[in-house]
């Protein structure tokens, strides 16, 4: 295990307020999403999971075309796609724009996908303001801090450290009191959406046959974002394209309901192309850029290709007992908990965090919360496959292969088993933490050693 | 700029050619539940009741708004129904706005937003609002209270019914909005804050 990842996951188990903060607020999500999935409320649950599934599986099957008919209906409406391949190219697309229309600010609402290539880094590096506009985001704009949760970004903070952050980075008084923080928050964001120029938002779904973007959310901001400033771009991952409108009836009554128990969010955005004549406000500009930044990597291999059809609720973080323990921040990339677990090596290579795929129970709980059913599970274990063949071809886990050959020629050879057993028994387990099970044992309890093996209470029968 | 490589490198990997025909997706799933109008019209006003909202039904919208609205600033949508009930010719309302500007800087300054809405949607408590030149985005966004009056015959059933009259949105709109309740946030300690962004306050008026 690189040593990052294992000091942060210690870091987030000895820390008894942030395990409250994480138990508290995945445990309350959690259940929040079983009530809205009950057979008594969503008696047709399983039957929307299949569905969802199969139309995720036909569009990914058949990226390019759906994409294709995508790009010809924005532009029939009169917006423009734009395909970039990493995140250099995203920041030269709106640079190149914001310079052409003399853009200084820049809102934004809340993107995963934005947060992959660290576009307000790059775009702040480059003169340009850009401010995160939900309230959880800006909280950790402020922080200087990537998101906690997909779906509950600032998870992890309190609101007295919400207090000091806002005194040092606002220069307000102290307040501790989450109405009026959020207040203080809508107050300075609402000057920054009037006064800006550019718009940058997510996607939670792209429409093909309506050349449409879809955006969910509760708090307003991404309406603001994609409706006050004259130019709006949307940055959306390549895989989050569905073929119809009528299919939103299936996602939008998995999506919410998954990620925050909610029937449907507050705001579900349909937005295709600018504002048309007639229509009195909204952008002039309207732009879908469309980011690969890896997720082709993930096509050619046909099981692992369903890593893609996440529609990023969040519901598996909060169910999943190894996230509920180490939190978001120890994951090492922007996607964390089971999800992250599956997409990080699959888009970073396996070597960028080796021990990832094998930081899983494999209980399932992931994989049963799943509104698209991505067999996460699966997935892990043929990560794990992966990680050990490139340890391999690197010629890393030398003594591990040793040692598993040792046990195989043993369990082959049942005279020396016995022995070995008989020797094992007189001198214990080996205990020491600075041996060479040490980073396993650290972790670990092992069980009593018997007296007897079964082999000698068997012949005593 | 990376267009023709992105689009090979898909191909490349799914193994299909350039142009190549998809099979059929699944069938879209559309399930249009049978509900009379007077339930359509008692859930709704409970699921938007539920979600701290105010909903009432009633054949006199024009006193309820007036006395929703007396003593404050509001601006209403140019929606034809509101004109007919009465609304904009309520003391105090600004109605008939047609330039984008003059109207964003209305609906910052304004304590109230009266929109009608095309559609409401019975089982989750839903407006549906299609941008045009009677309803802007504007008003049911920037004001901290937004009123809804509208008509009950526009209670669908659900988003099924909802996206089986409207198959494809972008014919008649750059811009459908759902409105599931007040704006809202629990971003800080999981605590439940109204009107962070959008309004904080938002009432439901079914004629």
């Amino acid at each position: 295990m690189s040593t990052e990842f294992a000091q942060k996951s210690h870091e987030a188990l000895v820390d008894p307020k942030l395990q409250l903060a994480i138990y508290t607020a995945t445990g309350r999500l959690k259940e929040k999403r079983i009530e809205a999935v009950a057979d008594g409320v969503l008696p047709d649950y399983q039957e929307l999971r299949t569905q969802a599934n199969a139309i995720k599986k036909h569009t990914i099957d058949n990226l390019d075309h759906y994409l294709e008919e995508f790009e010809r209906n924005v532009e029939a409406h009169g917006g423009k796609v734009v395909y970039c391949k990493d995140g250099t190219e995203v920041s030269d697309f709106v640079l190149g724009l914001a310079k052409e229309r003399a853009a200084h600010l820049i809102v934004k609402s809340k993107s995963m996908t934005t947060e992959e290539v660290d576009l307000n880094e790059r775009l702040e590096h480059h003169g340009l303001e850009s401010v995160e506009t939900d309230l959880g985001e800006y909280i950790l704009q402020l922080a200087h801090e990537r998101p906690y949760h997909i779906v509950a970004p600032a998870l992890h903070m309190t609101r007295y450290q919400v207090a000091d952050l806002f005194e040092r980075e606002l220069h307000v008084p102290q307040e501790i009191v989450i109405e009026k923080q959020t207040a203080l928050a809508r107050s300075v964001l609402r000057q920054k959406f009037l006064a800006a120029d550019i718009g940058i938002s997510g996607a939670n779904f792209l429409v093909a046959d309506s050349g449409a973007v879809v955006i969910v959310e509760n708090e307003g901001n991404a309406r603001l974002t994609t409706s006050a400033p004259k130019i709006h771009i949307a940055v959306a991952g390549i895989e989050k394209v569905i073929p119809r409108a009528q299919d939103l009836a299936t996602f939008l009554k998995l999506l919410a309901r998954s990620a925050t128990g909610q029937l449907l969010s507050v705001y579900t955005s349909f937005l295709s192309g600018p504002r048309r004549g007639g229509e009195i406000d909204g952008p002039d500009e309207f732009y879908v850029v469309l980011l690969d930044n890896g997720r082709t990597r993930l096509l050619p291999d046909k099981n692992k290709r369903q890593s893609l059809y996440c529609i990023r609720c969040g519901a598996c973080l909060n169910t999943c007992p190894v996230y509920r323990k180490i939190g978001g921040h120890s994951f090492p990339w922007v996607y964390s908990g089971p999800i992250g677990a599956i997409l990080t090596p699959q888009f970073m290579g396996v070597q960028h965090e080796p021990a990832l795929p094998f930081a899983s129970s494999l209980c399932g709980a992931c994989g049963e919360v799943c509104p698209v059913k991505i067999d996460i599970p699966k997935i892990l274990l043929e990560l794990r496959s992966d990680v050990k063949k490139s340890d391999a071809r690197e010629g890393r886990n030398r003594l591990e292969k040793l040692g598993f050959r040792a046990f195989a020629w043993l369990m082959t050879h049942p005279r020396m088993f016995e022995m070995a057993g008989r020797i094992g028994r007189s001198m214990g387990w080996p205990t020491s933490k600075n041996g060479p099970l040490g980073a396993w044992l650290s972790e670990r309890d092992l069980p009593p050693l018997p007296a007897h093996s079964f082999r000698e209470l068997w012949s005593r029968r | 700029m990376s267009r023709d490589n992105v689009l090979h490198k898909i191909r490349t990997a799914l193994g299909r050619g350039a142009g190549q025909a998809v099979p059929p997706p699944p069938a879209a799933r559309i399930r249009i539940p049978q509900m009379s109008m007077d339930i359509r019209i008692a859930s709704m006003l409970e699921r938007v009741r539920a979600l701290a909202g105010e909903a009432v039904a009633t054949k006199d919208p024009l006193s309820y708004v007036a006395a929703a609205i007396a003593g404050k600033t509001a601006v209403a949508s140019n929606a034809p129904f509101l004109a007919e009930c009465g609304i904009t010719g309520l003391p105090g309302v600004r109605s008939g706005v047609t330039d984008r500007e003059e109207l964003r800087e209305l609906c910052a300054t304004v304590d109230v937003g009266i929109t009608s809405a095309d559609y409401a949607l019975a089982d989750t408590g839903t407006l549906v609002l299609l941008a045009s030149p009677q309803e802007a985005r504007m008003i049911s966004l920037l004001p901290p209270a937004h009123i809804a009056v509208v008509p009950r015959e526009r209670i669908l059933t659900g988003l099924d019914e909802l996206f089986s009259l409207l198959p494809t949105p972008a014919d008649a709109t750059s811009s459908m909005v759902l409105i599931t309740g007040p704006s809202r946030t629990a971003d800080i300690e999981q605590i439940l804050v109204r009107g962070v962004h959008g309004p904080g306050l938002l009432s439901v008026v079914v004629v």
